[in-house]
């Protein structure tokens, strides 16, 4: 028997409306239904986009009984993270200095699954500009856990994970900067796929640290991640950095054959504090692979406990710059009664900006003014080298690295003191933006608490098909099969 | 380097346009010199001779073809401003308003 609608996968659900077993109407209809029923509860919406998710349905079923092609979306509802600017629909990246903003137009990705017959069913919450573990961070609402609601989601694509988990969409893109795609993947037990640098174009994607953020799936499977990743990848005249290099057919990598490959195990990641059961659910995923053939290496990247300390400098310094154009002048919102043009400037972003926005712009101006730019920023981007050629060393000798995603499992709202604390939780997700790699997160096992796990897989620059091909057997074997969270109704 | 000065805190949040409420300031230099504590493990990393690392993927920028094309309309592109006049955004006066 079919599972039912919500936890079909978003390839099922485009395999069943290309054969007429499903409209797109009544699967559209199914999940509107089920977010006002829900998601009062777990806090992913911001918008619903109710009118335009059902008119492009019905656009969807006319086309299909006219015989007209398909796209490999069709029919399939897709929730976006408020960082991906929408033509019509309010995009705020979880900021009140953008409340109430229409974009004029849609981001590269956008129109890509637009094209795709992907249906937007609205945007999702978020740290505020990508900026948070947790998705405390945003300016508007709570999103809880779907595994247990008196959790975080993790973050910043808090709102992409507790939707694809509650089945609330069937898929949903979202950004990664530091981490903010695989960590609440890990935390939602979800996939989370950030591409490699320039794979996907971030024209219409509200920045953050310009030469870390990459758009990507967060999935229910990671079939779907490939899937989604077909559609959205490739070179975009509109983004100078968007990488010229062909597209292949990444659900082709799904072989679930990893018989002599060379799997990287880098001892930095194992000897930190790490929750036992986390380490217990790593060690059984390589133990899986192994008994599939796969060989595991022992590896180092020395430059690993200098990832954290350098990412809080580029990243906050890139976001400083970027965030200027916040001014009350273009978009958002201004400040009543300045009496200049500096005032009008400092009292939009202090009344428009939360603490943790402030927080990084403070410290990326400190990094980058004058006197202090060579002890911090010139600094960290060295490391970053550093890191890059860690890297490269290591995959001379194996064609994918296996690291946690996380210390631990979902952390409680709250539960974290102080920013540092936070910053402390990305530790083993920053080095991949650093260096501009592939990386996923797959599902690997559950807490006694009922809490998911997740593995992170880091692969060559545009290797994204043996990620794809590793999570697949990761998935199939350690995987959560149809085990479904607890803090939502079946 | 650090601890930070609150003097500095007010400085930085002056080059970022940033107005900080008194709390805010306080709380802002004490979670920075934290912050900044913690960064200062970087300076003991070798990294003579290292080149710096702009972006993680070598590419040469490439230039767009010189066509024209339309653009977003002024209308568009000023229906999120706060303030407008016909087809200009509206700025508090910067010659004679006496700007800081």
């Amino acid at each position: 028997m079919s599972p039912p609608t919500q936890w079909l996968s978003a390839t099922e659900t485009a395999a069943k409306v290309a054969s007429g077993e499903l409209t797109a109407s009544r699967i559209v209809d199914h999940y509107l239904a089920r977010i006002a029923n829900i998601d009062r509860e777990i806090g992913a919406y911001l918008v619903v986009s109710s009118d335009e998710a059902r008119r492009a349905a019905q656009e969807i079923d006319q086309a299909r009984a006219a015989n007209q092609p398909l796209g490999p979306l069709a029919g399939v509802p897709i929730a976006l993270k408020d960082m991906l600017v929408t033509k019509g629909t309010v995009t705020t990246a979880g900021s009140k200095i953008l409340e109430g903003w229409i974009p004029p137009y849609d981001g590269t990705v956008v129109e890509k699954l637009r094209a795709a017959g992907a249906i937007i069913l609205g945007k999702v919450n978020c740290d505020e500009f990508g900026m948070g573990s947790s998705t405390e961070r945003s300016a508007y609402k709570k999103t809880k856990n779907p595994w247990d609601t008196s959790r975080v989601p993790g973050g910043s694509s808090g709102g992409s994970a507790a939707a694809v988990a509650a089945g609330l969409c069937a898929a949903s893109l979202g950004t990664d900067t530091g981490g903010s795609l695989r960590q609440p993947a890990a935390f939602c037990g979800c996939v989370g796929f950030k591409p490699t640098y320039g794979r996907v174009s971030r024209w219409g994607v509200v920045a953050f640290a310009s030469s870390l953020d990459q758009v990507g799936p967060l999935t229910r499977t990671v079939r779907d991640a490939a899937l989604m990743l077909e559609v959205i990848a490739g070179v975009d005249p509109r983004d100078s950095t968007s990488l010229d290099a062909p597209v292949p057919k990444y659900t082709d990598a799904l072989t679930g054959d990893v018989k002599g490959l060379r799997v990287g195990v880098p001892h930095e990641y194992f000897e930190g504090t790490i929750d036992d059961e986390v380490r217990a659910a790593i060690e059984k995923t390589k133990q899986a692979l192994v008994e599939r053939g796969a060989i595991l290496v022992e590896i180092s990247l020395p430059n690993t406990a200098h990832a954290l300390a350098a990412y809080y400098i580029v990243a906050p310094a890139e976001a400083s710059s970027n965030l200027a154009r916040y001014d009350g002048i273009r978009f958002g919102k201004a400040a009543a009664g300045a009496k200049n043009l500096y005032d009008l400037y400092a009292r939009s972003r202090g009344q428009g900006f939360g603490p943790e926005v402030k927080r990084r712009i403070m410290l990326g101006t400190y990094a980058l003014r004058s006197g202090y730019y060579a002890a911090y920023y010139k600094k960290a981007q060295q490391i970053r080298t550093l890191i890059k050629r860690d890297f490269d060393n290591a995959f001379q000798h194996v064609d994918v690295i296996l690291t946690p995603t996380t210390p631990t499992a979902a952390f409680r709202f709250n539960s974290k003191a102080s920013p540092l604390e936070m910053y402390l939780g990305d530790v083993f997700t920053l080095s991949c933006n650093l260096a501009g790699i592939p990386g996923m997160s797959v599902p690997c096992g559950i807490t006694i608490d009922g809490l998911p796990i997740g593995v992170q897989l880091l692969g060559k620059p545009l290797d994204e098909a043996t990620l794809l091909r590793t999570g697949g057997v990761i998935e199939a074997v350690v995987g959560l099969g149809a085990r479904r969270p607890g803090g939502v109704p079946a | 380097m650090p601890t930070l000065t609150r003097k500095e805190v007010d400085e930085i949040a002056m080059l970022a346009r940033l107005h900080l409420e008194p709390d805010e300031s306080a709380r802002m230099q004490d979670d920075l010199g934290k912050i900044l504590d913690h960064f200062l493990a970087l300076a003991t990393v070798e990294t003579e001779g290292v080149p710096a690392m702009t972006h993680a993927v070598p590419m040469d920028l490439r230039l767009r073809s010189d066509e024209p094309a339309p653009s977003l309309p002024a209308s568009d592109a000023l229906r999120g401003a706060p303030a407008r006049e016909g087809d200009t955004f509206l700025v508090p006066a910067i010659i004679n308003g006496g700007d800081a």
